[in-house]
């Protein structure tokens, strides 16, 4: 047992420390960054802060990993959000109740996800391609929805789930590790986890080897696509409206990033969903701590891709060598002397 | 000692470590001018590590390379193909999407004005491939040539860079006897043209027929360089195994055992474009052996009985009930296994571990949410790598890493930790050692004797006739006869595949 948590520390150890790293250059900038404190039976801080913004972008990299995993990529969590978020809105506006409202929001997602699903893995096309229809279709789909407007609601429960709180935690922290335990547990205590790392490394040698391939290819998809549905909910819960626009907006680049940053390779396979939750995490922490540190903000950008490329060369195959390296040269130095000689 | 000036290539004392392992120890290795130089041992031996500190793609830790008398430090292949080391593999290292000629001339096509002259490249191309008797259309892909013609475009480009080291990595592992003849011949035909010629190979015919002289390693270690002409194929098989396994491998014919009723009964069964409709009784404790020459139907013969493509004609029954074997997992269901021939792309998961490999079958059949515990996993796996001699690390090793012969066991394993029924075994031992052919013809024995049913695909003869109770004979898709009994032997076999009339069919 201590030796599978050694090794699970383990994995997660880079992203733990440039996570560390980046909290502590902010903490620099912004000498109030650590401090929390309780106001009206809730905690507030920077960094309950960073857990609550990142919300949306970690539970779609809980859904990005399980794709990813298989070998494919989901392009249209993004919009999914938006069309997600247009269909809580107009139902809850039309006078559903709440329970129903996200019922046909999850439901929704999941169906997104059933068509992306379908076309990679049904009519084989390759899942760039497949989820880029949804990407361009879903925001059309989404200002059909909400006919162009930005649709508002004042629903105290489904607002609750974007502001409310609950455990001194803002809801939305709740809800996504809640999710992201359980999905962790799923893929972890069943074989769903082996099962989709072999199709990522070899779909074919699976299938031929029994592996559902086609059922638990569209089944990543309906995750994912379930995963952009409540962040699409508690996007438009945090603003009281659908905005059909922008809601989600280039947030599918951010979920891959973080699974990127997670470890978790493009080309498929081993996969960790805790590593892209922490990924997620720390371009939130990125965001947040630009924006206190009060740079101009056209610096952000910049910055932010600047602290990324800089995260992504330590990982990269060329810096582990190189470590590996001078962690060789430092043990075998007196040997490699003998044998010069 | 040979002094340098009788070796083109003369590599001393060469070592190399990896973490854990010792991969080479003070090897040395020399290369005549106009020879070609059979390199020889199990997998693991230390084969591709040698090449590869040759070739640069390796750095080596120890020992020095002389290249015509001149010391030579490769640091990678691309400067070692300056030197005048080339390398041609067993997987076609070109570009199968471009065109022959761009393939010969890659990186380096003839320009005029700063664009690339098509017109000269290509008369180029054609030019340097009169050479090794190629009349091909050069500005064809790649790819709309056999794996033959590919090879020999590879060696042409690797002569053509290097020039004075060819180094041929399993070239033979995928061809038909014509095309290794044709090969032959323009190895022969480089020879004379004094280059000296290195030669990896598992088929020990081949090595008698081409080579000069055999090195053979074994464990990282020489264990000698010799003559061909005087070297007893016993003799070197005992070098490159370091046991007497070469009675085994080529024994002689055991009589077939009293086989069981017939359990599998497929009538009619074929599929369009892939096989003609065939009959088939597959009885218990059975090894239907498939001969026949590559593209004569062995492999789609074998993948429409899996499911691996559905047939679209016959019916298929299992002790006298219809059964449907229209996808693998439903062939699974009915306990059938499958060893598909192409180990890397459709057998083993590269990046899993061995554990996680062995189970993967087992545990596709129970379903996601019937979880094989990790102790049960791990127990799996350590019987199969016992019982099987699978030389891994430890379970936990990602497969790719291992050599092809353990990969094969391993993938057998798989198949044997789902107690199946009707094995499939599609060139089985191809590509792999001596030490673990001999353990897999071995083991295909135990099997039929404990009342499987098997049906192996090989290109060996003599392999199929040792352990075979029954052979189908395919030629041009269709199954042409059954061989049974006293008629199954290798000189039967190969009439039945050569001749032309149809007699009585399976």
């Amino acid at each position: 047992m201590t030796a599978i948590l050694r090794s699970y520390s383990l994995r997660l150890l880079p992203q733990l420390i440039a996570l560390a790293a980046i909290l502590l250059m902010v903490s620099f900038v912004f000498p109030g960054f650590f401090r929390l404190e309780i106001q009206n039976g809730r905690l507030y801080g920077s960094l309950i802060d960073i857990f609550n913004r990142g919300a949306p972008v970690v539970l779609l990299a809980i859904g990005m990993t399980v794709v990813i995993a298989t070998r494919g990529i989901d392009l249209s969590v993004g919009a999914v959000m938006a069309i997600c978020g247009a269909v809580a809105a107009s139902s809850i506006t039309s006078g559903h109740s709440l329970a129903m409202t996200l019922l046909i929001t999850l439901g929704t997602g999941i169906l997104c996800g059933l068509w992306n699903g379908v076309l990679v893995a049904i009519l084989d096309i390759q899942p760039i391609i497949a989820t880029l229809v949804l990407m361009v279709a879903g925001r059309g789909i989404a200002q059909l929805v909400t006919e162009g407007a930005i649709l508002t609601f004042n629903d105290p429960g489904l607002i609750f789930l974007g502001s409310g709180s609950f455990a001194w935690l803002p809801l939305p922290v709740i809800i996504w590790l809640v999710f992201g335990i359980l999905v962790a547990l799923i893929v972890r205590k069943t074989a769903l986890g082996m099962l989709i790392e072999a199709i990522g490394v070899n779909r074919q040698a699976s299938t031929l080897s029994g592996v559902l391939t086609p059922v638990l290819l569209i089944a990543a998809y309906m995750l994912s696509g379930l995963c952009a549905a409540i962040a699409g909910i508690i996007a438009a819960a945090d603003i009281k409206g659908a905005d059909a626009n922008n809601a989600g907006l280039w947030l599918e680049l951010d979920a891959i990033l973080a699974v990127v940053i997670g470890g978790t390779s493009l080309l498929g396979g081993r996969f960790s969903i805790a590593a892209s939750v922490l990924g997620a995490i720390i371009i939130q922490s990125i965001n947040t701590g630009i924006l206190l540190s009060g740079f101009p903000p056209e610096f952000n950008l910049i910055i932010k891709a600047a602290i990324i490329v800089f995260i992504l060369v330590l990982q990269s195959p060329p810096a582990r060598n190189a470590f590996t390296f001078l962690a060789l040269l430092r043990a075998s130095r007196k040997p490699t002397e003998r044998q010069a000689r | 000692m040979q002094t340098a000036g009788d070796n083109l290539l003369s590599a001393t004392r060469i070592d190399k470590v990896f973490p854990g392992a010792k991969a080479l120890d003070k090897v040395d290795f020399h290369l005549r001018r106009g020879e070609v130089h059979a390199l020889l041992g199990e997998n693991g031996a230390g084969k591709s590590t040698l090449v590869k500190c040759l070739t640069g793609a390796y750095r080596r830790d120890g020992g020095t390379i002389l290249l015509d008398g001149v010391e030579v430090d490769p640091r990678d292949t691309f400067n070692a193909q300056k030197l005048g080391i080339g390398t041609v593999y067993q997987e076609v290292n070109l570009l199968p999407n471009l065109t022959v000629a761009e393939n010969l001339f890659l990186g380096r096509q003839p320009r005029r004005f700063g664009f690339v002259d098509v017109g000269t490249m290509n008369r180029q191309a054609r030019e340097l491939l009169e050479n090794y008797e190629l009349d091909l259309d050069v500005t064809r892909a790649l790819d709309s040539y056999s794996v033959a013609i590919q090879q020999v475009v590879a060696i042409a480009r690797a002569v053509d860079l290097s020039g004075k080291v060819l180094i041929l990595d399993e070239p033979t592992a995928s061809l038909d006897a014509h095309e290794v003849e044709m090969l032959f011949r323009i190895v022969r035909r480089l020879k004379a043209r004094g280059l000296g010629i290195v030669f990896i190979t598992h088929f020990l015919e081949q090595v008698y027929e081409i080579s000069d002289r055999i090195t053979v390693l074994r464990n990282g270690q020489l264990v000698g360089t010799r003559d061909t002409a005087t070297l007893e194929r016993r003799d070197l098989i005992s070098m490159m195994i370091g046991r007497e396994l070469a009675a085994e491998i080529h024994s002689a014919r055991k009589e077939p055992d009293v086989t069981g009723p017939v359990r599998y009964r497929f009538k009619d069964y074929g599929r369009k474009g892939h096989i003609s409709p065939f009959d088939l009784d597959v009885r218990a404790g059975e090894v239907v052996g498939i001969a026949g020459l590559l593209g004569s139907g062995r492999t789609e013969t074998a993948e429409i009985l899996f499911g691996a493509h559905r047939a679209d004609s016959g019916t298929a029954e299992l002790d006298g009930k219809a059964v449907q074997l229209s996808s693998p997992r439903r062939a699974i269901a009915q306990r059938f296994g499958f060893c598909p021939e192409d180990r890397k792309t459709a057998g083993i998961v590269g990046d899993l571990s061995v554990r996680e490999n062995i189970v993967l079958a087992l545990q596709a059949r129970r379903g996601w949410t019937r979880p094989i515990s990790r102790t049960e996993q791990n127990r799996l796996a350590d019987h199969y790598i016992r019982a099987l001699d699978i030389r891994t690390a430890d379970r936990e090793k990602p497969i790719r890493l291992l050599s092809g012969g353990n990969q094969q066991k391993a993938i057998l394993a798989r198949w044997l930790a789902t107690e199946p029924e009707f094995l499939i075994l599609d060139e089985p031992t191809r590509g792999i050692d001596v030490g673990a052919h001999a353990e897999i013809v071995r083991l295909i024995e135990g099997l039929r004797e404990k009342g499987m049913s098997l049906m192996v695909i090989s290109s060996e003869i003599e392999e199929l006739v040792a352990y075979s109770t029954r052979i189908v004979v395919l030629r041009d898709r269709q199954h042409v006869a059954s061989l049974e009994g006293e008629r199954i032997t290798a000189d039967q076999i190969i009439e039945a595949i050569a001749s032309s009339n149809e007699r009585g069919a399976a």
